[in-house]
């Protein structure tokens, strides 16, 4: 399965990532030659064969819904870029 | 002092040969004469450091010192400390300080330990050669032309150069017993859910684990004795209960069966490695083993499998990355579209981005069933291959790595020659098995590792193996030429 340029562009726009034009080539080729490496599996027959989703098929630990932590928005939001009354800050979304 | 063990430096601070603070306080001269050399730490917490080991000294001094009181370490800067730089080895969390302690990092604090600092490794934990941070390479203390291996690299270096007695470090393709391979030191991967991943920076979520890296299995087990357990802030924690890792390392090896997949000696390995490996297999034939030679036959495919499922995962948890609530947020974004492109664009180097693009596409509509799912039925089948073997034999040993350490850049500009690095290591991620990495020889002057893979949960058959191993062996006992102790 080989990438074309607006397969990686379409790829890096799904993953919100900016890749430079300069850059571009290098990644493509990078991701083919990946993609490659990981197209043998397709030669082997996974007929009949139950997906392994976690090590010991464990499923989703569940709690009561009851509050159990403090509330702690200063001291987690002290990493934030912005924050303004509580609230992170980011460009205008709605116009 | 510098090249005695965790336990030997237990010894001499409970006989009063040394206090906790002076033995800190040499190891940070130490780190600050020699690391310049290897660069294996990002951050060294020195007043922190100071305060822990006074603290120690205290308890001790009030009759309260557990095991590991007092003792210095250095954690992976993967792991959230609270009030300290966690960085990831990525421009994307330079200037992260943690508000909050993973639980391996509070449990071991309140063991006692000294924290002398934050360790390098690659970003976000993906590389075989800790040449991606964003701080730059770590060398090799054995031949710093080249490679400590990855991710773990800085916990690597930094014990085999004697800057740390022992440190934390994880591994989600091999990214500690790797590293412990390349540099001549003993590391640990716990079976899958042993260890709590609370606080633990994620990279791939169902192949992820914490572990110690230190001179010996004995070391291993005084840490791991503290790491492990049930945590609930941790939904993949294993409820299951804790054992002492270290009351079982002197248990006789007569009558253990080993199985040596044939896939695993193919023409392919290093002549050097295999000869080192086969040489360590007869040490436990004397030790009293039994050695037959059993197949994993899916083995090769344990690449492919393991460069979707991880990628994926990690495309999935690095999403969080988007500079609004933590991290590297970019300059003047226009809109919303270019704060995430362009904070994640800039944030995060090649490596990264080249595996959440891999992992993007193999989760996207159209091609999930062809590559992730497909991936993970392969995944069912590894297991598989382990479960049949490990019914017939107690464990399973091979080479850590196909080669010994490489140099520096001999890989970088190929990704897939590096994957072939983890031949060895990943499958036990996928299927979530225990191993361990103890060092077994050397091969042109370069440090060979044994791995030991054991059944879920079998960590202290493991570290009883390889301790006895090191009564009988001195490799690990080997400190680099260049390294002055």
């Amino acid at each position: 399965m080989s990438l074309d340029r607006s397969d990686v562009e379409q790829i890096a726009h799904l993953a919100r990532l900016q890749i430079d034009a300069a850059d571009f080539d290098g990644y493509s080729n990078s991701l083919n030659s990946i993609l490659g490496l990981v197209d043998q599996m397709q030669a082997t027959s996974t007929e009949g064969v139950e997906p392994l989703a976690h090590p010991l098929d464990a499923v989703q630990r569940l709690r009561r819904d009851e509050v159990t932590e403090p509330n702690q928005r200063e001291a987690l939001q002290a990493a934030a870029p912005a924050v303004e009354d509580g609230l992170f800050l980011v460009p205008r979304v709605i116009e | 002092m510098f090249d005695k063990t965790l336990a030997e430096l237990a010894q001499g601070l409970e006989r009063g040969d040394y206090s906790s603070t002076e033995l800190t306080q040499a190891f940070l001269q130490r780190i600050n004469a020699l690391d310049g050399q290897y660069n294996s730490f990002i951050t060294v917490t020195e007043e922190q450091a100071l305060a822990q080991a006074r603290a120690a000294d205290k308890a001790r001094a009030a009759g309260n010192a557990g095991a590991l009181c007092g003792l210095p370490i250095a954690h992976k800067d993967l792991f959230c400390t609270q009030g300290v730089r966690t960085s990831s080895a990525s421009k994307m969390l330079d200037s992260f300080v943690s508000p909050y302690d993973a639980t391996i990092v509070s449990r071991l604090k309140n063991a006692g330990t000294v924290m002398l600092g934050k360790l390098n490794m690659d970003e976000f934990a993906m590389g075989s050669s800790n040449e991606s941070s964003f701080y730059g390479a770590v060398r090799n203390p054995w031949d710093t032309e080249r490679v400590p291996g990855g991710s773990s690299g800085g916990s690597a270096a930094a014990v085999a150069a004697r800057l740390t007695p022992a440190a934390t470090g994880s591994d989600t393709g091999g990214s500690i017993r790797q590293p412990a391979a390349l540099c001549g030191i003993t590391g640990i991967k716990p079976t899958y859910g042993r260890v709590s991943r609370y606080g633990m920076i994620a990279f791939a979520s169902s192949l992820d684990q914490a572990g110690p890296m230190a001179q010996t299995a004995e070391d291993c087990a005084m840490i791991l004795n503290a790491m492990a357990g049930f945590d609930p802030l941790d939904s993949t924690s294993a409820e299951r209960d804790t054992e002492d890792y270290t009351a079982t390392l002197n248990q006789p090896l007569a009558g253990l069966k080993i199985g040596l997949p044939t896939e695993y000696f193919s023409a392919a390995l290093d002549a050097g490695i295999a000869e080192q490996v086969r040489n360590a297999v007869a040490e436990f034939e004397k030790l009293g083993a039994t050695v037959k030679e059993v197949s994993l036959p899916n083995t090769e495919l344990c690449i492919p499998a393991y460069y979707i499922l991880a990628p994926a995962e990690a495309s999935s948890n690095l999403s969080r990355f988007d500079g609004v609530r933590y991290g590297y947020r970019c300059d003047n974004p226009v809109d919303l579209e270019d704060l995430y492109k362009r904070s994640r664009g800039e944030g995060f180097g090649p490596e990264v981005k080249r595996r959440i693009m891999v992992g993007t596409y193999a989760l996207s509509a159209g091609y999930y069933d062809a590559y992730y799912r497909k991936a993970q039925q392969i995944r069912r089948m590894i297991q598989q291959d382990f479960v049949n073997v490990l019914n017939d034999v107690d464990v399973i040993m091979g080479p850590t790595t196909p080669q010994p350490a490489f140099k520096l850049g001999e890989k970088s500009s190929d990704p897939v020659s590096m994957y072939m690095e983890d031949i060895f290591t990943l499958s036990l991620n996928l299927a979530g098995l225990p191993g361990i990495s103890v060092p077994c020889g050397q091969a042109s002057g370069l440090p060979v590792g044994l791995q030991i893979i054991g059944n879920y949960f079998a960590e202290s058959k493991l570290l009883n193996i390889a301790h006895q191993f090191q009564q009988a062996t001195d490799w690990h006992k080997q400190i680099p030429a260049g390294v002055e102790v």
